[in-house]
């Protein structure tokens, strides 16, 4: 196996598609200015049936659960002590602390008084699960920062170079920063297990948020173990997300994507899927809603797609040795969990809430599928910015320096 | 009473998510019990005759009146056109009437009133982010507190009776509008202002404990009138607001509800996973041994 070696990307920043997104991410600003000008009703098609729409259903509860990557791959490579997946840490780490920030972005929009959302962290209820969640993110968002400093401390060690007379300050920035690095690298373990457990809490507390809206929620996903489905779910989707991830960014970067580490993902993707869809179904049979599938509706519609496209057939791809050697095939399973999981999280926060006085069904305004699309345009713009500026994405190492960040700082 | 096969099966079920939520059923079972103060017996309810009221909506003024809303004068009140459809509570309106057909006598139609209906173990109140809801134990008021509240809306999706409202149109210090009993009226020995203006004594104020048995009682002395059922006595373990009817409460729009309180089943699972903080420490050391362990492994230096 080739040395890999994390490294910033020299590419030119603006493309054909960065233009698309800066125009997304602009459009979506534009919007979330009148939102906060005019209040929430100006934007959304939120009502007083309708509270939650697709910012919760997308933003908040599908960014946490795609942003699972951070702590699999922590688990994985880490806690597991599997060196070899080394190179998909970083992107996974990065992708995670940028989703997350965008999740509290998405938070403090949908909530009515954007400027007390530090409230929770004084205002305590322990009965609340959304009180669980507020929390552990806030937590857990800190630790991915602190996670990620040692890339920051990689990138200028050595190359400390600030501008005029500030240069003379270059020497103790350096100092400082090795200092930093050292110290992080002694207590860094804490950190890596703290990620791992805050995301345990929350991604299952997330289901548990919709539990309390008891008959409010359609059957065919309301139960008692939604928070489990909800920790499995998210356990499962974090391998098909990097995978999708490192393939897009070695697409866009034109590099070749680390095949022999992500086809390894792919195959450890089964059985978890495997797990989640053994409970789902077991769930089903417990409770006897497949009677709900019976009707034609949305719901049933939309709980067969989530199922079939986003789990069944995926996981019979992932079991096949051809799909994990083909990078389009291993791509299109990967996506096809992604997109499941999403799907999932829409379903439960959005579709499946059936007030019981409703005045019309609740379809997300061009605004607020605005403001969703100027922030998904923004992550992505945020990441390659990052990669191009610290090494976050493994290269082969032509010089063959030892893979360790210690030995290669010499 | 609920058969017992069911009652199991849902503690059953309740156990298995605490369990399944990844880490120990230990705390699960004895998570009910200790908690705040109990509620005062004394607590007070309101009794509301939809067989009496005659949707003259005094009520709506008054309550406008008494929480500084915008209102027309009362004398617009008699404009019954607004009665022609079901109308919910919303932020400029913390009540409203709607008019149902009387089946048995068409000349007199039932008004029924609606708000908070003030839940003896509100779902909001345990959802609430940051506590800015709470059961008021003398009163047995739910009351929200504009000075906690970050408009986040939880409340909105855990109650079962979809009351609160919120002003969606402010840019700034949105608030959460529902019914407030008129708890401030009542800390002066005042009732609530609805109660005070109604009519024709469709509305009673008093001890939630005394109004049930006046129901019951009334049930018993007018059959013909009523049918059998107190609703908020049981429905999702009761609530300060009671309501007789002359027919059924589907009909008259009230949305079918368990006896168990909605925030039962996430308690459990609350109490169950974050037991004195014990299962998510316990996680944390066993996946501290896991990592010593497997850089430990001879075998692991190299994959």
């Amino acid at each position: 196996m080739e040395l890999l070696k994390p490294a910033e990307i020299r590419k030119p920043f603006l493309t054909p598609g960065v233009a698309v997104l800066l125009v997304l991410a602009g459009n979506g600003l534009l919007f979330l200015a009148a939102r906060l000008l005019f209040g929430i009703g100006a934007v959304a098609n939120l009502n007083n049936q309708y509270p939650w729409g697709i910012w919760i259903g997308i933003d908040v509860a599908g960014g946490v659960a795609l942003a699972a990557g951070g702590f699999t791959t922590a688990a994985l490579c880490y806690l597991m002590h599997r060196e070899k997946y080394h190179a998909v840490v970083r992107p996974a780490l990065l992708t995670a602390m940028l989703g997350y920030t965008f999740v509290s972005l998405g938070v403090c929009i949908d909530i009515g008084r954007w400027y007390y959302i530090w409230h929770p962290i004084i205002m305590w209820n322990g009965h609340s699960a959304l009180f669980e969640v507020g929390l552990c993110v806030t937590i857990y968002v800190n630790v991915l920062y602190i996670e990620f400093l040692p890339v920051v401390a990689e990138r200028f060690i050595g190359r400390v170079a600030l501008p005029g007379p500030l240069a003379r300050l270059n020497g103790l920035v350096d100092r400082g920063l090795r200092a930093l690095d050292r110290g992080l690298s002694k207590v860094m373990f804490l950190f890596i297990i703290s990620g791992v457990v805050l995301s345990t809490l929350h991604q299952s507390s997330l289901g548990t948020l919709m539990v309390i809206a008891g008959p409010k929620m359609h059957p065919l996903w309301q139960t008692p173990i939604l928070p489990l489905l909800f920790l499995l779910s998210a356990i499962a989707v974090g391998f098909p997300m990097v995978i999708v991830e490192s393939m897009l960014a070695a697409r866009s970067f034109g590099l070749k994507p680390e095949m022999e580490i992500l086809s390894d993902l792919g195959r450890m993707t089964a059985p978890l899927l495997g797990i989640y869809l053994a409970f789902k179904i077991g769930d089903m049979f417990i409770r006897e809603t497949f009677v709900y599938l019976m009707v034609l509706d949305r719901a049933s519609v939309l709980w067969m797609a989530e199922i079939l496209f986003g789990v069944v057939i995926p996981l019979r791809m992932l079991l096949s040795r051809d799909v994990l050697k083909s990078p389009s095939l291993l791509f299109t399973a990967a996506s096809l969990v992604v997109g499941g999981v999403l799907l999932n999280r829409i379903d439960n926060f959005v579709v499946a809430y059936r007030p019981p006085y409703s005045f019309g069904a609740y379809h997300p305004a061009i605004g607020e599928i605005a403001v969703t699309v100027g922030f998904i345009a923004l992550l992505v713009l945020m990441y390659r910015a990052a990669v191009m500026i610290f090494p976050v994405i493994s290269l082969p190492d032509k010089d063959g320096a030892p893979r360790t960040k210690y030995a290669v700082r010499g | 009473m609920e058969p017992i096969e069911k009652l199991s099966r849902r503690s059953f079920l309740k156990r298995g998510a605490a369990a399944g939520a990844g880490l120990a059923a230990l705390a699960a079972a004895p998570a009910q019990g200790a908690r705040e103060a109990p509620l005062s017996p004394e607590r007070k309810g309101v009794l509301v005759d939809t067989t009496t009221c005659i949707s003259c909506r005094n009520c709506e003024w008054a309550c406008k009146t008494a929480h500084d809303l915008p209102t027309p004068p009362l004398k617009a009140y008699e404009d019954k056109t607004p009665l022609s459809s079901m109308r919910r509570p919303d932020a400029t309106a913390l009540t409203v009437v709607n008019r149902y057909d009387n089946l048995k006598e068409p000349g007199v139609p039932y008004g029924v009133k609606v708000q908070c209906m003030h839940c003896e173990h509100p779902a909001c109140v345990s959802a609430c982010i940051v506590g800015a809801l709470t059961k008021q134990r003398a009163s047995g008021a739910v009351v929200w507190d504009t000075r906690k509240c970050i408009g986040c809306r939880y409340c909105m999706v855990a109650c079962p009776f979809q009351v609160p409202a919120f002003e969606y149109r402010r840019a700034l210090q949105p608030r959460l509008m529902k019914c407030d009993f008129c708890f401030s009226r009542q800390e002066q020995g005042k009732v609530p202002a609805c109660v005070e203006k109604c009519p024709v004594e469709a509305l009673t104020f008093g001890p939630r404990e005394d109004l049930v048995r006046v129901a019951r009682e009334r049930v018993k002395a007018s059959p013909e009138r009523y049918i059998n059922h107190v609703y908020g006595e049981l429905e999702v373990g009761g609530t300060s607001w009671l309501y007789l009817a002359g027919r059924d409460f589907a009909d008259l729009q009230f949305p079918k509800l368990a006896e168990e309180p909605p925030l039962g089943v996430t308690e459990s699972i609350q109490e169950g996973v974050f037991a004195y903080f014990v299962p998510p420490v316990a996680l944390f050391a066993l996946l501290g041994m896991v990592m010593w362990v497997a850089k430990n492994r001879p075998e692991a230096e190299e994959t």
